[in-house]
């Protein structure tokens, strides 16, 4: 992702004048960073339906999943996340994950664009104005969050989970975004390929999941008692925004309408299907039916691997990544955490993780040009064997499961012991709607 | 006086409703109610969890008809709820000491 931040300050009407007589006469000496009218058009866009992806995408989907008693809860969870990183973004997460830390730029972008200070309406990245830039990073901020809600679906307070992703936005997402999108290390030191967020958006926020679910336990009840999804129509139709959406967060993390974004998307079509597919055949052989939930988590799945890989693999190699990706998270979401036993309510780690890091290995192998009809667009610059790729690819999910794995376990156990991190016992069988927000779902 | 209560499957009872209509019966009184038999439940899979549901989804028929009319009442709910398939459900025919028509008062096969 380009994260080039340029403060471009002059006055409108001579920054209009000047364009006009650069594109009269010197075309070729067109500063970098004039406005694109076309880039700024579909980065706008682009930005709308990520945040499209978090409400009401993700939010159906996870909202089906659930007891009937709890489906407000994760609704509104994913909801108030949407408005609490929103403002937590404006005030201060911006500038820690994208501005300019100075000597320390390595590890954070520090405060110097606290409160959007250096944002005017002629400031620019790249092609782009700045707020729109801004903007769709802060979408990316949303849906983060707003994906661990469901390993934790059905038992945390609302306010210990507002607390927690105040918390873990600004000291976990914050500056991982800023080691490899913002200029910081990991992306400086190891030429890492992470076009969309593999590692900073899908296997922090599964990850984070993991831990939480750990930490809280399981659900009352769990695993003996039987806790089917309550509504899958919903949880379909949240798939299929979430598919749609994520056209803005893989196609957009070009930040601008060209040939990358182009290829962006059709990768991003061809890898969901195929693990769609992937998932629904591997479940059919295994367990005699085709399921709808589990056509719809392997697109899933499949959204999730791409991500990392969508701006350097050819098509071809989006159908591996998808192939492997919708039987893996399918092995992984269905036997993995039976085995291990932890309560990750709506498989947020067996999906997300386990996609994220699927893909983000895989992107390694199909970036490379010399696979054939395999081949993709390179890799990252100065980087010379598959070999050499994967290594970076590890170094970066090693660092994002480790950093995010022990910062979260130690929000949790501090957030425990302050306000504790569950509802009671009766208020868990009473289901969150009515206990945590005093209403319910359906009132039929 | 009888009180027949038909267990059917939930789609046959228009037909049987129809039925029971053509020989003479009054009324009903219709309740969704679950429950198993030699059926069983069925099983449901979620991302690989089973999940075995015990209980399936029937209709109970209530109808209070006179004692006469029984054979024909159980002719014709047999014949409209048959499906051949396991799972169509069962007829329980039992005594009715009383039977009081509340707006009237009137009471026995007057009320019925």
């Amino acid at each position: 992702m380009k994260s080039l931040i340029c403060s471009f300050k002059s006055h409108r009407s001579l920054t209009g004048l000047y364009v006009l007589m650069a594109g009269l006469f010197v075309p070729s000496l067109a500063m970098a960073d004039d406005l694109s009218a076309g880039d700024t058009a579909w980065m706008i866009t682009a930005t709308v339906l990520v945040l499209f992806m978090t409400i009401p995408g993700l939010s159906l989907f996870y909202a089906g999943m659930v007891r009937s008693k709890n489906v407000l809860s994760v609704m509104m969870q994913c909801f108030a996340i949407t408005c609490l990183m929103t403002i937590l973004w404006i005030l201060y997460a911006y500038s820690l994950a994208f501005g300019d830390g100075g000597s320390m730029n390595g590890f954070w972008g520090g405060f110097s664009n606290a409160l959007l200070a250096n944002m005017s309406v002629d400031s620019m990245s790249g092609t782009i104005p700045e707020s729109v830039f801004m903007t769709f990073q802060m979408t990316f901020a949303i849906i983060t969050p707003a994906l661990i809600v469901g390993a934790f679906a059905e038992r945390m307070k609302f306010s210990a989970m507002l607390l927690f992703m105040a918390v873990w936005v600004t000291i976990v997402y914050a500056p991982i975004c800023h080691w490899v999108w913002g200029g910081g290390w990991l992306g400086s030191k190891f030429a890492i390929l992470d076009f969309a967020g593999g590692t900073v958006v899908h296997i922090n926020a599964g990850v984070a999941g993991l831990v939480a679910c750990i930490v809280l336990g399981k659900r009352k009840g769990y695993p003996t008692t039987a806790m089917p999804p309550h509504n899958l129509a919903l949880t379909l139709i949240g798939a299929a925004m979430l598919w749609v959406g994520w056209f803005g967060f893989n196609a957009g993390s070009e930040l601008a309408a060209d040939g990358t974004a182009g290829m962006a998307m059709a990768v991003t079509q061809i890898a969901t299907a195929m693990a769609a597919l992937s998932w629904m055949f591997a479940e059919w052989m295994a367990h005699g039916k085709p399921s709808a939930l589990g056509i719809a988590s392997g697109a899933v799945a499949g959204l999730v691997a791409i991500t990392p890989a969508c701006g350097s693999v050819g098509p071809m190699g989006a159908l591996v990544i998808g192939l492997a990706s919708g039987f893996i998270c399918f092995k992984a979401a269905s036997t993995l955490k039976r085995k291990m036993g932890y309560d990750d309510s709506l498989d947020v780690f067996g999906v997300h993780a386990v996609g994220g890091i699927v893909g983000a290995l895989l992107t390694g192998v199909f970036s490379a040009t010399t696979l054939g009809v395999f081949s993709g667009q390179g890799l990252a610059d100065g980087v010379t064997s598959i070999g050499g790729q994967v290594f970076n690819q590890s170094v970066a999910i090693i660092v994002t499961i480790i950093y995010c794995g022990v910062l979260s376990f130690i929000i949790l156990k501090v957030i425990d012991a302050v306000i504790g991190l569950r509802v009671s016992e009766d208020e868990e069988t009473e289901g969150l709607d009515l206990a945590s927000h005093g209403e319910r779902g359906y009132i039929l | 006086m009888k009180l027949v209560s038909a267990i059917i499957k939930p789609f046959k009872l228009d037909d049987v409703r129809e039925a029971l209509h053509e020989i003479g019966v009054q009324g009903m009184t219709v309740t969704e109610v679950k429950g198993f038999g030699r059926q069983k439940g069925h099983t449901e899979l979620y991302r690989g969890a089973e999940y075995v549901v015990d209980f399936l989804p029937k209709v109970k028929v209530e109808i209070a008809i006179a004692a006469d009319q029984v054979e024909a009442a159980i002719e014709a709910i047999i014949k409209a709820a048959n499906s051949g398939k396991i799972g169509d459900g069962k007829i329980f025919v039992s005594g009715l000491d009383e039977v009081v028509r509340i707006r009237t008062g009137e009471t026995g096969s007057e009320a019925l």
